[in-house]
C-alpha cells in the first residue's frame, strides 16, 4: 500500500488520481490562456513564504511551465501592507487563479482582521481542499493515511462579529447558512465522485450547537440522500470524537466535510499524521476563483530566512493548480520527481528527519525530473 | 450635556472597576481548594455516584481497593437518577444535599437519555454546582501500546460558557447565528485555578490555548485575562499559543507537553482533552476532574457500556484514576501514589487485565491483582 503511490505515479491510472492527481471541479470557470502562457497572482506571504516560493519558481522555471507570475509580495506583519493587500486582490479577480503563503495575522485587537480570511471571503472561495496521505519514505507514527478534509471556508467562527455586550462580556457570532452548508456538502460528494472515494464524513458539534451545527448536519444528510445512487457512504461524527479516532486510528476516514474552525483543527491533525505542515498541499475553490495554499496554514516565522523550510507542501500545492490549469502533464513530472525524491530519502529537510536545506531539496527534485526526461 | 457626560463618567468606571471587583471576590476564594473536615471516625465522607450501566461494578472496584488502601474515605451512595417533581425531571434532592455537604462527589457514566426536552444530567450537575473547569490529564499506560509513548498532558478547559452557551436563533429561515460568549468573570476563573494545578502538581508552566487571531475580542479576552492573572503568580511560566499550533505539534510529537497545564476556553478543550485521551488509547483510560465553587465532582468521561452491564468485564481503570485526581484534590496524595503505582505496575506487567486492553481477566480479578499489590508494597 505504502508503495502504491510511488509506483502509480509510472501507472497512468484511474489510482494515481486518487493519489495526488486530485480533481478539484470541472464546473469552474477556467483562467483564460493569453499568448501560450496563464498568468498566474504569486502571494509568498510572510515567514518562510518566500523561501518556498521560489523553490517552486525554479522548479516551473525548469520545467517551462506556460506560466508567467504576477507577483504581490504583501505581508501581514503591519497594517501598513493594505495597498499592496488590496492590488493583489484585484490581480486575483483578472487571473482567477493565484498561488499563496500564508499571511500572518496579529492577535492584539487594534491590529488588522486576518487578510487569509478577507480573501478567501471577498473571493468567495468557499471550499478549502486539504489531502492527508502518508507519503513513501516519509518516517510517520502512522501509516496508510489517506484522506481529503473538505472545509467551508467562508463562514461559521470566522464571521468577524463580535461585540462587548457590556464591560467584560464579549460575544461572538458564529453564522451558519443552509445555503453555504448545502453549497460545501455537494462539493465534498462531488469530489468524492471525481476521484474515486468511497465515504464522506460529515464533522459537526450539532448534540451543543442544536440548531447552528444542526442545520450543518441536517442539510448533509438531506444532500447525502441525493447521492444515494453514486453508491457513496456517508457517516457523521462528533467533532470531539473524530479528533480521538483521528490519533488513534486515522486510516477510517475518506472524505470529510465540516464548518470552518473545525476544518482549522481538523487539518493540523491530519497535517501532523503524515509528517507536518512541510508536505501537506491544499488549495480553496470556488466557482470562479481558485487560491493554492499549503493546507496547513502555518506563516513558520521562526525559521524564517534560514533556508531549512520543507518546500514540499507548495510545491504539490503547485501542481494542483498546475492541473486546474489543464497542464497535468507538468504537474505530473513534478509530482512524481518530488514523491521520488521524499522515497529516497537522501535529501531531507530538518522536518523530515534530514538536515538538507531548501534550495537542497529544490535541486535534488530539478536533477529528478532531468534524469527522468 | 453635563448629565450624560456624568453618566458616561459612571460607565467607564463600573468599566474600570468590574474586573478589580471580580478579583477581589475570586481571591476570596482562589482555588474552590478543597475545604472538607474529618467526621469523627477520622474520615472524610465522600458522594458517590455510582452511575448506570456498568458503573455499579466499576463502583464496587473502586471500594474494594479503598478499603485495602485504608484510605480514610467513607463513600455516601446517592442516585441521580431523575424524578419527575413539579413536572419536569430533576435530579433527586438527596443527592444533591450530599454533594453540597461533602464538596466532593465521585460519579460513574451516565446513561444519555434519548429523546427531546431532556437537559442533559452532566449540565445539570454543571450548574447546579457551579462546576467551572474541567480537568483532563493524560498520561501514556505502560502496557498497553498505542502510537505514541511519551504522552503526558494537562488540559484545563473552561467549563460553563463559549460555545456551550446554548444561545442560539435561526434569523431567517436557513440562516443560524449561535453565539460564543466569554467573560471575564470565568476566563479569569478558569485561569486562576489553572495557575494553581500548575504550582501544585509541579507543572510549572501553563500555556493558553486560543483562537485570537480570528476571534480578537473573544478569545483576545480570555488571553488577558489569563495575562492577568499570571501576574500573581510570578514563579510559573506564562505563554500562549494558536491552537492550530497546539494540535499539529501534540499530534507530532506529544513529550514537550509533559512540562506545562493547558488551559482554553470551552469547545477547544472539549475537543483537544478527546484529542490527548485518543494519543494513548481512548476514555477507557483517562480521568476527569470538575472543579467548580460550591463542589467538586471527579469522573469517567467514558460511556455506561449497557452491552457488557452486569457481566462482571468492564475497566474500572477511568473511574479509578479519577478518583485519585480526588485524592491529590483532597490532599490525600500519599494514597493516591500508593494505589496509582499498584495500578500502573498491574497493567504493565499485562498479565490480570481487562478485555478492552487486551487481556482476560474480570473486574474482580483485576480489582484484586491491584489489592495484592497494595499489600505486597
Amino acid at each position: 500500500m505504502l508503495r502504491s503511490a510511488i509506483s502509480s505515479v509510472a501507472r497512468p491510472s484511474l489510482f494515481r488520481q486518487r493519489h495526488f492527481a486530485t480533481a478539484i471541479s470541472s464546473s469552474l470557470d477556467k483562467p483564460t490562456k493569453y499568448g501560450g502562457t496563464y498568468t498566474v497572482t504569486l502571494i509568498p506571504g510572510d515567514g518562510v513564504g518566500a523561501e518556498i516560493t521560489d523553490s517552486v519558481k525554479e522548479i516551473f522555471e525548469y520545467v517551462n511551465a506556460p506560466i508567467e507570475w504576477d507577483q504581490y509580495d504583501v505581508s501581514g506583519m503591519s497594517s501598513a501592507g493594505e495597498a499592496l493587500f488590496k492590488q493583489a486582490m484585484e490581480s486575483l479577480k483578472r487571473n482567477k487563479v493565484g498561488l499563496k503563503g500564508i499571511l500572518f495575522t496579529p492577535i492584539s485587537q487594534s491590529g488588522h482582521i486576518s487578510w487569509n480570511v478577507a480573501m478567501r471571503q471577498q473571493l468567495d472561495i468557499y471550499a478549502s481542499v486539504v489531502l492527508c496521505k502518508s507519503l513513501p519514505g516519509m518516517p510517520t507514527r502512522h501509516n496508510d493515511v489517506d484522506f481529503a478534509i473538505i472545509r467551508e471556508n467562508t463562514e461559521g467562527e470566522y464571521s468577524g462579529l463580535e461585540h462587548q455586550s457590556f464591560p467584560g462580556v464579549v460575544e461572538s457570532l458564529k453564522v451558519s447558512t443552509r445555503a453555504k452548508a448545502e453549497r460545501i456538502v455537494r462539493f465534498a460528494f462531488d469530489f468524492a465522485l471525481k476521484n474515486g472515494r468511497k465515504k464522506v464524513t460529515c464533522v459537526h458539534k450539532a448534540n451543543i450547537m442544536k440548531l447552528g451545527d444542526g442545520l450543518f448536519l441536517n442539510t448533509f444528510r438531506r444532500v447525502a440522500e441525493e447521492y444515494r445512487s453514486s453508491g457513496i457512504e456517508y457517516n457523521d461524527m462528533i467533532v470531539d470524537n473524530t479528533s480521538m479516532q483521528l490519533v488513534a486510528r486515522p486510516q477510517q476516514f475518506d472524505v470529510m466535510v465540516m464548518p470552518n474552525l473545525y476544518g482549522a483543527i481538523v487539518s493540523n491533525i491530519g497535517a501532523a499524521l503524515v509528517g507536518g505542515p512541510g508536505i501537506v498541499p491544499g488549495c480553496n475553490v470556488g466557482r470562479e476563483y481558485a487560491l493554492f495554499e499549503p493546507g496547513c496554514r502555518h506563516v513558520a516565522s521562526d525559521i524564517m530566512g534560514t533556508n531549512t523550510a520543507n518546500p514540499i507542501a507548495m510545491i504539490l500545492s503547485a501542481t494542483m493548480m498546475l492541473r486546474h490549469l489543464g497542464l497535468d502533464h507538468i504537474a505530473n513530472a513534478i509530482a512524481s520527481s518530488t514523491f521520488g525524491v521524499i522515497n529516497e530519502g537522501k535529501v531531507r529537510t530538518v522536518d523530515m528527519g534530514g538536515s538538507a536545506t531548501t534550495s537542497e531539496l529544490t535541486g535534488a527534485i530539478i536533477n529528478k525530473i532531468a534524469a527522468s526526461q | 450635556m453635563l448629565a450624560s457626560r456624568s453618566i458616561a463618567g459612571v460607565f467607564a468606571q463600573s468599566a474600570l472597576r468590574q474586573p478589580l471587583a471580580l478579583r477581589g471576590y475570586a481571591s476570596a476564594a482562589p482555588t474552590a481548594a478543597f475545604a472538607g473536615q474529618k467526621g469523627a471516625n477520622g474520615k472524610y465522607t465522600v458522594t458517590l455516584i455510582p452511575g448506570d450501566g456498568i458503573g455499579p461494578e466499576i463502583s464496587e472496584s473502586i471500594k474494594a481497593i479503598y478499603t485495602a488502601a485504608n484510605v480514610p474515605i467513607q463513600w455516601e451512595e446517592v442516585s441521580v437518577t431523575p424524578i419527575l417533581k413539579g413536572g419536569k425531571t430533576v435530579i433527586p434532592d438527596v443527592a444533591i444535599q450530599s454533594v453540597k455537604k461533602n464538596t466532593v462527589a465521585l460519579k460513574g457514566p451516565l446513561a444519555t437519555p434519548i429523546g427531546k426536552g431532556h437537559v442533559s444530567l452532566n449540565l445539570t450537575l454543571r450548574r447546579t454546582f457551579n462546576l467551572f473547569a474541567n480537568v483532563r490529564p493524560c498520561a501514556s499506560i505502560q502496557g498497553f501500546k498505542t502510537a505514541y509513548d511519551d504522552v503526558n498532558t494537562v488540559l484545563i478547559r473552561e467549563n460553563t460558557e463559549g460555545e456551550y452557551s446554548g444561545i442560539e436563533h435561526e434569523i431567517v429561515d436557513g440562516v443560524v447565528q449561535s453565539i460564543k460568549l466569554i467573560t471575564w468573570d470565568a476566563s479569569e476563573r478558569v485561569a486562576r485555578y489553572a495557575f494553581h494545578y500548575a504550582r501544585s502538581s509541579g507543572r510549572n508552566r501553563v500555556t493558553a490555548v486560543h483562537k485570537a487571531n480570528i476571534m480578537k475580542m473573544s478569545d483576545g479576552m480570555f488571553l488577558s485575562a489569563c495575562r492577568e492573572v499570571s501576574k500573581e503568580f510570578p514563579d510559573v511560566v506564562y505563554d500562549e499559543d494558536l491552537l492550530d499550533r497546539v494540535c499539529l505539534k501534540i499530534v507530532t510529537n506529544p513529550k514537550p507537553y509533559a512540562d506545562r497545564v493547558m488551559v482554553m476556553p470551552n469547545l477547544y478543550g472539549d475537543i483537544l482533552s478527546d484529542m490527548c485521551a485518543g494519543l494513548i488509547g481512548g476514555l477507557g483510560l483517562t480521568p476527569s476532574g470538575n472543579i467548580g465553587r460550591d463542589a467538586s465532582i471527579f469522573e469517567a468521561v467514558h460511556g455506561s457500556a449497557p452491552d457488557i452491564a452486569g457481566k462482571g468485564l468492564a475497566n474500572p481503570t477511568a473511574l479509578l484514576l479519577s478518583s485519585l485526581m480526588m485524592l491529590r484534590h483532597m490532599n490525600l496524595n500519599g494514597y493516591a501514589d500508593k494505589i496509582e503505582k499498584a495500578t500502573l505496575t498491574t497493567i504493565a506487567e499485562g498479565k490480570t487485565i481487562t478485555g478492552d486492553l487486551g487481556g482476560k481477566a474480570s473486574t474482580k480479578e483485576y480489582t484484586n491483582a491491584i489489592i495484592n499489590k497494595l499489600a505486597n508494597a
